[in-house]
């Protein structure tokens, strides 16, 4: 089996320890990207560039409140939709191995 | 093993499947072309499928019912949006009432097979778009008998309730 694109995306985003300690910051209450922004050595614009990676992972979502960017974690949604899938995929696997069985009978 | 590669994107909500299967896609088609041997495959085995209804053009719709091993039975339909023998299909896939006409508090989702030889052998690519968490897992237990078992209890409990 091969691992996907969102795989991918979830794993890069995760290999940065700037990017790490946002979502940990973020999953149970929302943060302003500024109040992000002063928790680390680097430019506002930086930190914003590490939001966005994680928000491209899916595992962040942003959020307008006035003239704030309140960041939340979303790992629930992403861990909910991989459950699914999986289930998803024994669904297919089960009806592949039924269209065998009918191409194996009537060949 | 027949199942080549799956790719599941928990972003976009995309569930993409490649199984190769030892005939021609002329052949693999009738699977879904000839509701007979469709419903030999697309229920889970103690929910076997029967199409009622199946108009495999664009624009056609199929009805089906699955029943469990107690006799309920839960409802579908397909939507075909393109039919080109032997090599693509799209339709759209979703829940309806036992009338077999579409349930519209929820949207289908969308199919898009495809049918490529390989040799004399076919590989055949499914690919299923999801528009939201809530379809998605609707449409994953409607493929599973313990979903179906959860998914028409669910429904005996709002009648239940409601007389």
């Amino acid at each position: 089996m091969v691992v996907g694109d969102s795989a991918d995306r979830v794993f890069h985003a995760l290999a940065d320890g700037t990017r790490r300690d946002i979502l940990a910051r973020v999953i149970h209450d929302g943060q302003s990207v500024s109040a992000l922004a002063r928790l680390y050595p680097m430019s506002f614009a930086a930190v914003q560039k590490h939001v966005a990676v994680l928000e491209q992972a899916g595992l962040v979502t942003k959020e307008r409140r006035g003239r704030e960017q309140v960041v939340h974690g979303e790992v629930g949604a992403l861990r909910r939709a991989a459950g699914l899938l999986a289930d998803l995929e024994q669904v297919w696997r089960h009806r592949v191995r039924g269209i065998e069985d009918v191409l194996r009978r009537e060949t | 093993m027949t199942v080549l590669d799956v790719r599941r994107d928990e972003q976009a909500l995309t569930f993409t499947l490649v199984a190769e299967f030892d005939a021609p896609p002329a052949r693999v088609w009738q699977v879904w072309e000839d509701p007979r041997q469709l419903e030999r495959w697309w229920g889970p085995p103690t929910w076997p499928a029967t199409f009622d209804r199946h108009e495999f053009r664009p624009g056609g719709r199929s009805a089906y019912y699955m029943t469990g091993p107690d006799g309920t039975k839960a409802h579908g339909y397909f939507e075909f949006t393109l039919v080109e023998a032997p090599q693509r299909l799209e339709f759209n896939d979703g829940f309806a009432d036992a009338a077999g006409e579409p349930v519209t508090t929820m949207e289908p989702t969308h199919g898009t097979v495809t049918f490529e030889a390989r040799g004399d052998r076919t590989r055949m690519t499914v690919l299923s778009q999801f528009t939201s968490l809530d379809q998605l897992q609707e449409m994953a237990k409607m493929g599973m008998e313990e979903g179906l078992r959860l998914a028409v209890g669910q429904i005996d409990e709002v009648l239940g309730a409601r007389s």
